[in-house]
């Protein structure tokens, strides 16, 4: 037990919320939900489908701020900064937080112009980009097959290459935090064990939330499990003890697939 | 029912559709091939090379003059203007309702714009005369306001509705990803709507915009009643021009049957319908280069 306590202690939070409630309309949606992510660390979110997981992760980089009618309540930060302060610019905490999303959404452009259209708006030196984009590539393991194109559409990639390029689009803006919304459930067993190991490299880096169904998915990527059901936390801990040693019943039900 | 009936059924139902669409194809067909013809036998009158770059179109006078440019120039005015004036208020006006506005305003402004395109042309050409003309003259200081300019901006009001209702539907069509997309990596709603909205739309856009330049050149009584129709060689957006269209409207009625005169108003509308086609082969190439990057 102390040893467990000396090991949260080391582990520094980068991103966390605390009581947070979210109504879309009248649909009470997230109840109550209390987390913390490690910083450097990949935490995966499970749970049936409509228990909240993905409406969670997008309250992180703001992406409810584009839906009407959503209301929060509760606090989210990025380390000690609140991500709903009226001072802070959106745009700057989705920079700082960057998502990719459960369907691979490339722009319709060139494969260089997906990567190199966030630099822009982020005012990049133009003398930087061309590096940083083969950097992105490289990192996302993307380089090899398509340096030679650079210039053709992205939608003409395969289904998981696109989502690789998602991945270098996200991670050429250098993020603090990378939020994964079901990365894989497009994807075929080769390109998902492909992103497995993108993940697997960008640990080193970046904290990482992914919301998986998948949970072998899980038990394969992730450090801590966040399980939820109908909008509240379950149960939260390492992966390991989640799925062999969970201490909800509801969980242990979920995870050897008796609902869900 | 048996089953002899519905197969009778079926082969009726069959000739029924292949008649239709026979009967609308030899129509077409026709139109174009009395077109072509009347516009042959013009050309065994009138040297083509006359018409193309005669700066006169004088079908009545001493010695008659077949000159098109003056019409065409005068079409190209009006039209281009209109189109000047339409295209950034329609891509705005359809941006607006589609990426700023709420649900509600949206709900109230669409129907309003549809409504717009069904004011007739007639009603249009009314206030071309009454309100713009008299505006025009009034900057300007001349004795009316009855030129092209008067013409191109009551197409840009005929055109507006069509490019905005086109597209805003081809911005609404856009999937919700790209604009998340683009959020995503920190872009705000103007970047969004410039860089990746707009672009990705494109295809609808111009298409739109087609449509919209199509019924600007086709149109008829608002010009026709709002730009003066001198037949002289047009100087500028502020003076009097005379269209194809308006051309044609006014001298058929006049003209005697298989004359020279009739001849010529057949080559002009020959004139207008190659226009037409070349305004939607540009917008069908266009559309195809920005279809390349779309999502099959």
């Amino acid at each position: 037990m102390t040893e467990d306590v000396a090991i949260m202690i080391k582990e520094k939070t980068k991103l966390s919320a605390a009581g947070v409630n979210l109504w879309f309309g009248n649909k009470h949606v997230l109840k109550n939900v209390g987390v913390s992510f490690s910083e450097k660390k990949v935490t995966a979110l499970i749970g049936p489908s409509g228990c909240g997981k993905s409406t969670l992760l997008r309250c992180f980089n703001r992406m409810h701020d584009l839906a009407p009618d959503v209301r929060i309540e509760g606090k989210l930060a990025l380390e000690k900064q609140d991500l709903y302060d009226r001072a802070i610019s959106v745009t700057q905490v989705r920079k700082r937080i960057g998502m990719v999303f459960q369907k691979a959404n490339p722009f319709p452009k060139s494969i260089y112009e997906n990567i190199n259209y966030g630099l822009k708006i982020n005012d990049v030196p133009a003398g930087e980009r061309q590096g940083i984009i083969e950097n992105a590539l490289k990192e996302s393991f993307l380089w090899d097959e398509v340096k030679d194109d650079l210039k053709k559409p992205a939608t003409r990639l395969s289904g998981g290459q696109q989502q690789r390029l998602c991945i270098a689009r996200t991670v050429a803006l250098r993020p603090e935090v990378i939020l994964m919304d079901e990365p894989c459930s497009a994807l075929d067993p080769i390109s998902t064990s492909k992103v497995e190991e993108l993940i697997e490299k960008l640990r080193e880096q970046y904290t990482i939330v992914i919301v998986t169904h998948n949970m072998q998915q899980a038990q394969r990527v992730a450090d801590s499990t966040i399980f939820m059901y109908l909008g509240e936390v379950v149960e939260a801990g390492n992966t390991s003890d989640i799925f062999n040693n969970p201490q909800k019943e509801l969980t242990a039900n979920y995870v050897r697939g008796h609902f869900g | 029912m048996k089953l002899a009936a519905r197969e009778r059924l079926d082969k009726l139902v069959k000739l029924v559709f292949r008649t239709t669409g026979l009967l609308v194809i030899m129509i077409l067909g026709g139109i174009l091939v009395m077109l072509l013809w009347n516009t042959f036998a013009f050309f065994l009158h009138v040297k083509p090379v006359d018409f193309v770059t005669g700066t006169q179109w004088n079908p009545v006078g001493h010695k008659a003059r077949y000159g098109m440019l003056p019409l065409l120039v005068s079409t190209a005015l009006v039209t281009l203007g209109a189109m000047a004036i339409a295209i950034p208020l329609g891509i705005g006006t359809a941006a607006f309702i589609s990426e700023y506005a709420g649900k509600k305003l949206r709900n109230i402004l669409k129907p309003l714009i549809e409504m717009l395109a069904a004011v007739p042309s007639v009603a249009i050409g009314f206030l071309g005369i009454v309100i713009v003309g008299p505006g025009i003259a009034s900057i300007t200081n001349q004795a009316n306001g009855l030129n092209a300019l008067n013409g191109a901006i009551l197409l840009a009001i005929m055109a507006l509705p069509t490019i905005i209702t086109v597209t805003e539907d081809a911005l609404q069509a856009l999937p919700q990803t790209y604009r998340e997309a683009s959020y995503g990596v920190g872009a705000s709603r103007w970047q969004t709507v410039r860089k990746v909205v707009i672009p990705a739309a494109a295809p609808g856009i111009i298409a739109a915009v087609m449509l919209g330049a199509g019924r600007a050149i086709g149109e008829t009584m608002t010009v026709l009643m709002a730009t003066g129709n001198a037949s002289a060689f047009p100087k500028g957006f502020f003076h009097s021009v005379r269209t194809i269209t308006a051309t044609i409207a006014i001298e058929m009625g006049e003209v005697p049957y298989q004359t020279t005169h009739y001849y010529a108003l057949f080559a002009i509308a020959a004139v207008l319908f190659l226009i037409t086609l070349l305004v939607n082969l540009a917008g069908e190439y266009f559309v195809n280069r920005y279809r390349k990057y779309q999502v099959a």
